[in-house]
């Protein structure tokens, strides 16, 4: 079930081979949805589920793709797959999907996307793909929810939209840092976390 | 003149990196050179204005709510806009493809300064997210929506170029171990972006 191999593929992406921090894929969608927790979480759950089921798809279809049209195959499985995602949101979470924009339709030039079908997908078993999927889905969506986590926090005083920040201090003067809900603070942020990742990892250091 | 406005606008207030992040990781990865950044930048400007109005003709007439009535009356109220995502990849990816040809055919030297950039610019999302902001926005004419293509692809080679030649000055600074790289990449490209961020709230 759980071989050591399929550990690596699930459990690596989280912190060594984070899709986002190590990798530097899907960067695009990483900054532009985080002003808030809540689409952050919505953003981060859809491509999970993008992102594992295309790897299942392809991985099932790995022997039949001829490899000069295996771009075209890929960018279809997961459009069609984007399409269901985004009409299930407009269904069920009309608000968030309006937050999200023309976000949800870019998971797929996610390069995370592409890079794990390329990287993965191609070359092993539905199983395994299955949970290389999950595990980069999650290892995206935890960078996500912390730099959304200090972007609500600083920027709007609030969690998941409920006030966190009590109103004493208010009174005595705290400000929220409107600067943090600005999109430029989403790079400064996430350069932070790189910067506390690679002191921690030292063998991910450039030289 | 309301072109030149939007043309105006969409290279600095809304500009596609630092407004919006679209392309951000062939940004990141193609920035540590001046000459390979100004040659992607040209790619994707190019890219943008050939892909924004073919895919401005596609919405118009086939994906619209109704746009298929110069078909027959009857087509009036087919809305196609749910393949909107497809079909505008499927655009991109083979314009990528032919226009990969022609350049190739008819003008080597550019195709020997681009080449390898051309491929990847089918999964650049600012290519996508430059066909999905034409289609949210409405514009008025095929024209607007090309001088919008125009103005977001320079707006683009500009930001790549600024980081290239900024990345190209620091490679001799000390930059703690931990940062260096993609790390200081990113403060850079986030205190570029509030630099940008001055242009905002100008009404033009």
């Amino acid at each position: 079930m759980l071989s050591k191999r399929n550990k690596e593929a699930l459990f690596n992406p989280l912190s060594k081979d984070n899709p986002v921090l190590v990798q530097i894929l899907g960067i695009c969608s990483t900054l532009a949805v985080t002003a808030k927790l809540e689409p952050a979480i919505v953003m981060g759950i859809s491509v999970i589920a993008v992102l594992a089921i295309s790897n299942v798809v392809i991985s099932l279809l790995r022997k039949t793709i001829p490899t000069t049209i295996r771009i075209i195959v890929q960018l279809v499985v997961v459009a069609a797959l984007v399409i269901i995602v985004q009409q299930i949101l407009r269904a069920y979470a009309y608000d968030v999907s309006l937050q999200l924009s023309v976000f949800i339709g870019l998971i797929i030039t996610n390069c995370i996307l592409m890079g794990r079908l390329e990287a993965f997908a191609l070359s092993n078993k539905p199983w395994p793909a299955f949970l290389d999927g999950i595990g980069n889905g999650l290892g995206y969506t935890i960078i996500l929810v912390i730099v959304a986590f200090f972007r609500e926090l600083l920027g709007s005083g609030t969690l998941l939209g409920f006030p966190v920040i009590p109103q004493w201090c208010y009174d005595h003067g705290y400000m929220n840092n409107g600067l943090m809900i600005l999109p430029p603070m989403a790079l400064i942020t996430v350069g932070c976390i790189i910067w506390v990742h690679r002191s921690r990892n030292k063998d991910l250091q450039e030289k | 003149m309301e072109e030149l406005n939007l043309f105006v606008k969409s290279i600095f207030i809304d500009n596609m990196v630092f407004a919006y992040f679209l392309g951000m990781c062939s940004y990141l990865a193609v920035s540590k050179n001046v000459k390979t950044a100004f040659g992607l930048g040209l790619a994707v400007t190019f890219m943008l204005v050939v892909t924004i109005p073919l895919n401005y003709l596609l919405n118009e007439y086939i994906l619209k709510p109704g746009a298929l009535s110069w078909l027959d009356d009857s087509y009036k109220d087919v809305d196609l806009s749910f393949l909107g995502l497809i079909m505008f990849i499927a655009v991109i990816a083979s314009a990528t493809q032919l226009v990969e040809m022609a350049v190739e055919k008819f003008a080597p030297a550019l195709y020997n300064s681009l080449g390898i950039f051309l491929p990847l610019i089918a999964v650049n999302c600012a290519i996508l997210g430059g066909a999905l902001f034409m289609q949210q926005r409405d514009f008025p004419s095929c024209w607007t929506a090309t001088v919008y293509g125009a103005g977001s692809g320079i707006g683009w080679l500009l930001a790549i170029v600024g980081l290239a030649a900024i990345r190209e000055k620091i490679a001799y600074s000390n930059i703690p171990p931990a940062l260096r790289g993609v790390g200081i990449t990113f403060i850079i490209t986030g205190l570029m972006g509030i630099a940008f961020m001055s242009f905002m709230g100008i009404k033009l």
